[in-house]
């Protein structure tokens, strides 16, 4: 099978590369394009961990390939810092309210909720926990993970998040 | 995981579709890909050829047409969850939408692939059904209407022929009724061990109409006629939701899975079939 061009903007910036119609949205950020914050977990599309926002949605990038892409605006974790390099919100949140452990989840959790932010400025508990339903971690229990979205939600409110992480 | 090799095409309209599927021999269709690249991964499946139809602009959104609510095949679950269409005529696909998969797979997952897939576990035929809903079929000669309803054949098996691709899905709106989608499931991301739709209406305080189809409890999504039956001109009591489930559980032949014994999705069947109806009831206009 001949190769395809693709092109995309990610994180800003234009990039492209040749790869088989049958590469993963993943292999291509991770392999052609070097951004390898981007990880890959269960690759049966239950984990999350790949997940990368592509035109204004969170998608799994293990289960699309990187032709459908084609021309897409992708968002990765490397593209979530703030312009001069300091934490987004997200990432402050995570920072201090322990959001991480491991940190294997952690690239697509902080993408997954930069969406759920987006859509929804002011979320319950709740619907934090149903917006990251898609995104599995083993090693917080989630508790702080909330906690961290939640961090962020209210410091790009412009509030006060008074809570201490667990 | 990585598929085998297959040719990739992004066609911009159905014409175009439908002559590239017949181009390639085992040329498959790409809707939202949740369904067929996992299993292209796996490699349980291995066509020589993708017509992608994320490029068909004219197969994606929800429209009111007379009495009837048509949506493209290629709209996704997110969409339909965003759609203010959808939850004041169909509130019943917002609640089955929002049990499929998670947040990410909703983003793509589309409607059309859901309905078309023909896996038993898939939530929508099961809604399709008891709404009597219509898929529009464009195929390489002509184009077809199938009632939902005539469209399951078996696991895996549809009444839609090599070529054929669903474009629309047409489901006439309900007066006013009473819905529900119960879907119990392992986890997040499951398919169902067991799940029952269900629409009503009611008059004079009796079940005047009555539909209940079930999912993942038998080889293929089914309409339960006669449990409908026995609950058609009763108040909806307990003993009559009885007899109706008692019913239901006659047409049941769940898979033994990891998801349970064929005794034990049965029994479970039974009572999400009872649920549902009882939430349909709750939501009727007695």
């Amino acid at each position: 099978m001949s190769n395809v061009h693709v092109k995309l903007k990610v994180n800003g910036q234009v990039m492209e590369g040749l790869c088989e119609p049958r590469t993963l949205l993943v292999h291509f950020l991770r392999e052609n394009l070097n951004l390898t914050g981007t990880h890959i977990g269960c690759e049966t599309t239950h984990c999350g961990v790949c997940t990368v926002d592509v035109n204004g949605k969170s998608v799994k990038s293990c289960t699309m390939l990187a032709v459908q892409a084609q021309g897409a605006e992708v968002l990765t974790i490397e593209g979530m810092a703030n312009a001069d390099g300091t934490l987004s919100a997200l990432q402050e949140g995570f920072r201090l309210m322990h959001g991480l452990q491991c940190g294997y989840c952690t690239p697509g959790m902080i993408v997954r909720a930069h969406r759920l932010l987006k859509e929804n400025p002011n979320p319950t508990e709740d619907e934090i926990r149903h917006g990251i339903a898609g995104n599995l971690c083993r090693c917080t229990g989630y508790q702080n993970i909330v906690k961290s979205i939640q961090h962020a939600a209210a410091k790009l409110r412009g509030e006060e998040f008074l809570e201490a992480a667990e | 995981m990585i598929p085998g090799s297959f040719e990739y095409h992004r066609p911009k309209t159905v014409s175009e579709a439908v002559k590239l599927l017949k181009k390639g021999k085992d040329a498959r269709v790409l809707a939202g890909g949740h369904s067929l690249l996992p299993m292209m991964k796996l490699r349980m499946t291995d066509p020589s050829a993708l017509v992608d139809l994320g490029g068909i602009a004219a197969l994606r959104g929800v429209k009111k047409v007379g009495s009837k609510i048509v949506i493209g095949a290629m709209t996704t679950q997110h969409e339909l969850l965003a759609s203010a269409l959808i939850a004041k005529n169909l509130p019943i696909l917002h609640e089955a939408a929002q049990l499929i998969a998670d947040p990410q797979v909703r983003y793509m997952g589309t409607l059309g692939g859901n309905v078309v897939n023909g896996d038993p576990g898939n939530d929508m035929p099961a809604v399709m059904l008891v709404l009597d809903a219509t898929y529009k079929v464009t195929g390489p000669i002509k184009s077809r209407a199938i009632k939902a309803r005539e469209f399951y054949k078996g696991s895996y098996e549809t009444a839609l022929k090599p070529g054929e691709i669903v474009t629309a899905l047409e489901i006439p709106v309900p007066g006013k009724h009473g819905y529900a989608y119960e879907k119990l499931k392992r986890k997040v991301g499951d398919y169902a061990t067991a799940a029952a739709a269900v629409v009503l209406t009611m008059k004079g305080g009796k079940i005047a109409t009555c539909s209940i189809a079930i999912t993942n409890l038998a080889p293929k999504a089914t309409l339960v006629e006669a449990a409908a039956k026995t609950l058609i001109g009763t108040a909806g009591d307990d003993t009559s939701i009885a007899a109706a489930v008692t019913d239901a559980r006659k047409v049941m032949d769940p898979a033994n899975d990891t998801r349970g014994t064929p005794a034990y999705r049965t029994s479970v069947g039974g009572t999400y079939v009872a649920r549902a109806v009882k939430s349909a009831l709750r939501r009727a206009d007695r």
